[in-house]
């Protein structure tokens, strides 16, 4: 598994998008045939994977039956009477056409059709009017903090990045944690227990189990994500290795980017220019928001909040374990342990459409909820003295909790085939000794 | 001089007491029994000598001094509810558990060989638990019981899931083990084992100790004034004053009878006596079993309980 689930990301992630660019490549020769008239002998560029051969005024019905003998692939119809009627026109062909070629066809018209009919105001130079008029907006996003240093932005940035850490800490605590959960029942349920607790204390054993579950987790974590990056990479260097795929790679790289704030006033001066790389721009946004973050405190609050929240939940996990004696037995305990990592990851959700709200401020100081909301907030910003109350409260909670974790686990892993309740639950709370 | 001793243990549970004022003694380089019924609390106790809980009140004692957190390497625990991880090599695992108890891995790696090999356990070092019977689990645990070689020895209900011949192999290298050194502290049902293992019992009876001694004393102590007398022949013989038959039995030329004097009486007298009646080919005084005793004390017990 360790191996594997790499290679099935990898591939989930670029399966896709050689579908995506295979689906294109059988090349596809149209026919235009038109009406009566002269009016779109250019209209229609050819493409990489389609090209238009203009016939002209041809004999429509003749052409039907042979065009596939012609080597076409379809025959595109232009009634003139398209300028006014949105549907005179016709796209033959024996399959079933493409979604990319209806497209490119429509859009390439209408595009024609709008110049056709621009013309017809006779306006003095009106190619450099229209390439001028035409604009893309890229709103950006400056945040002005206390001491009046400007820091560029991207909202939607900062929502995947809180997102990933969001759910990243949902799937590291919950997934390691019910790990936890199963070594201990299975301790238990073979008897080994016992054998063990004779040699360590139970709460050395408890404490050994969740830290060694939490480095083999991480161990694998980590593999999974270098492997991924890995099979992505090569995967898609060697089946996409068109120079397309080159070309955006070497734009995309961070140094081009940012060391050149140049593109911004060259639109400015050549609107032809930065209509060809809005992408690139906002390529830029993204980068820039990304160096603006605080990478040193979401590390460390990272770390911070995987550690105690993994130990406080695994803790949890250990002591139903340790109170049960299969899996089946753990549904009536699994509930509200459930609850407030789901309800934390639905406040997660919500904290990106709306950071500052109550509800975010509360989730992200309550213990049982802050590793998941927390980390949801961070990336836009959190006064300094929020995340030192959430981690204070954090670490108290988390101490309490191994201890009480530690008390049951203690009582539970020795006893068998009682059917436990809450109530006794609490009893071994209160053993001594 | 004692190995182990509880003085005074008591242990109450939540809604009942498990222990109370119970004090034992097990003296070094003997076999200890800890006897009595489903539930009167020999498990607790072993559980408080191995520390894996603790005592309400009592002190516990190990070679006069103090038990301590650190003693645990010096103690080997087979306990009754026992198990191995499934998934795990046998070798590995018996390995893993005398590495707990403190040895190197290279010591522990040698001494598992040394007794894989004692106990013609060789061909299972690379087996995985699960892969093995019942019985060659038990053995396997056995190993990684006494691997550390520590002087107190614990065994609950060491032959339960034995066969007979794996039970007497496992009995000989317990008396093997007192042999070099160790004392051995076990609990079981099997009341032959004790008569044929121990040197002192406790029998616990409703977390209390009822019956207390050397194994030999106490049967003695028990003995009913009964006698086993073979004849060679078929002999007849009558109850006369003094003694009366309880049982007669004839097998392969032989006659046995089972008789009880009405008041003890020297042995030389009755034997005199009853060479009257034919030839006398053995003589022993019928001394009761462990289980015996064991079911007279439990119920004589309950009675005074329940009266």
């Amino acid at each position: 598994m360790t191996i594997l689930a790499p290679l099935l990301m990898g591939a989930l992630i670029v399966v896709p998008t050689i579908l995506m660019s295979t689906e294109g490549q059988e090349f596809k020769k149209i026919a235009v045939v038109e009406d009566g008239s002269d009016l779109f002998r250019n209209a229609i560029p050819s493409t990489d994977d389609m090209e238009f051969t203009y016939l002209g005024n041809v004999d429509i019905d003749d052409l039907k039956n042979n065009f596939s003998e012609a080597g076409y692939y379809g025959i595109l119809y232009i009634s003139p009477l398209v300028i006014n009627v949105p549907n005179a026109v016709q796209l033959i062909s024996r399959k079933q056409p493409p979604l990319t070629l209806v497209s490119h066809i429509s859009n390439s018209l209408e595009k024609e059709i709008e110049k056709q009919k621009l013309l017809t105001y006779s306006i003095e130079n009106l190619d450099e009017i229209l390439k001028s008029v035409r604009t893309k907006v890229i709103l950006q996003t400056i945040r002005i903090d206390d001491t009046g240093e400007v820091k560029q932005t991207s909202t939607g940035v900062a929502m995947v990045m809180a997102y990933i850490g969001g759910f990243l800490m949902y799937m590291l605590v919950f997934i390691f944690g019910s790990q936890v959960m199963r070594g201990v029942i299975e301790e238990k349920t073979s008897r080994v227990v016992e054998v063990l607790v004779s040699s360590v204390k139970p709460v050395e054993l408890m404490m050994g189990k969740i830290i060694g579950i939490a480095l083999v987790g991480l161990t694998q974590f980590l593999i999974w994500i270098v492997l991924t990056i890995g099979v992505v990479t090569v995967l898609s260097q060697t089946l996409l290795n068109d120079g397309k795929a080159k070309e955006m790679a070497e734009l995309a790289t961070p140094q081009n980017i940012i060391s050149s704030d140049v593109p911004v006033q060259a639109a400015m001066a050549q609107p032809a220019a930065a209509q060809q790389a809005p992408n690139l721009k906002e390529l830029i946004e993204v980068l820039k928001t990304l160096r603006n973050q605080n990478w040193g405190i979401i590390l460390f609050s990272f770390i911070f909040y995987f550690l105690t929240g993994y130990l406080l939940y695994a803790s949890v996990f250990a002591a139903i374990g340790s109170a049960v004696d299969n899996e089946t037995e753990t549904q009536q305990f699994m509930l509200p342990v459930t609850i407030p990592i789901i309800l934390a990851l639905m406040v997660a959700m919500g904290t990106m459409q709306n950071p500052e709200s109550s509800l975010a401020f509360w989730f992200s100081i309550i213990p049982l909820t802050s590793p998941i909301v927390m980390m949801a907030r961070l990336p836009f910003e959190v006064p300094y003295w929020e995340l030192a109350l959430s981690m204070g409260l954090m670490v108290i909670t988390f101490l309490a909790f191994v201890w009480m974790a530690a008390k049951i686990y203690r009582t539970g892993i020795l006893m068998y085939g009682k059917k436990t309740s809450y109530k006794e639950l609490l009893k071994w709370l209160m053993y001594k000794g | 001089m004692a190995l182990i001793e509880a003085v005074e243990v008591t242990k109450q549970f939540a809604n009942h007491l498990a222990l109370d004022r119970v004090s034992i003694s097990v003296p070094g380089q003997s076999i200890f029994g800890l006897l009595g019924p489903n539930g009167a609390g020999k498990t607790t106790l072993i559980r408080i000598i191995n520390q894996i809980t603790g005592p309400d009140s009592g002190s516990l004692f190990l070679n006069g001094q103090r038990l301590k957190p650190s003693d645990v390497t010096q103690i080997g625990y087979l306990p009754e509810e026992r198990g191995l991880y499934k998934k795990m090599k046998v070798g590995e695992q018996v390995v893993y558990f005398a590495r707990l108890k403190g040895l190197s891995s290279a010591e522990a790696g040698r001494r598992a060989k040394n007794w894989f090999g004692r106990l013609e356990m060789d061909s299972w070092w690379d087996k995985k638990v699960e892969e093995l019977s019942k019985g060659m689990q038990q053995k396997a645990q056995f190993v990684s019981t006494v691997l550390h070689e520590p002087k107190l020895l614990i065994f609950d209900e060491p032959f339960s899931g034995f066969d007979p011949v794996n039970a007497g192999i496992i009995k000989n290298e317990i008396l093997h083990l007192r042999e070099r050194g160790a004392t051995v502290l076990f609990s079981t049902h099997n009341m032959s084992s004790v008569e044929e293992l121990c040197d002192d019992i406790t029998l616990i009876h409703k977390a209390r100790v009822i019956l207390q001694g050397r194994v030999d004393e106490i049967r003695s102590k028990w003995a009913a004034n009964e006698y086993v007398f073979t004849y060679r022949g078929d002999v007849t013989i009558t109850g006369e004053a003094g003694y009366r038959v309880l049982d007669r039995t004839r097998e392969n030329g032989k006659t046995v009878f089972r008789i009880e004097t009405r008041t003890p009486v020297s042995e030389n007298m009755l034997v005199s006596e009853l060479l009257k009646m034919g030839d006398i080919l053995s003589f022993n005084p019928a001394l009761p079993s462990m289980n015996d005793i064991f079911i007279k004390v439990v119920q004589s017990r309950n009675e005074t309980v329940e009266a």
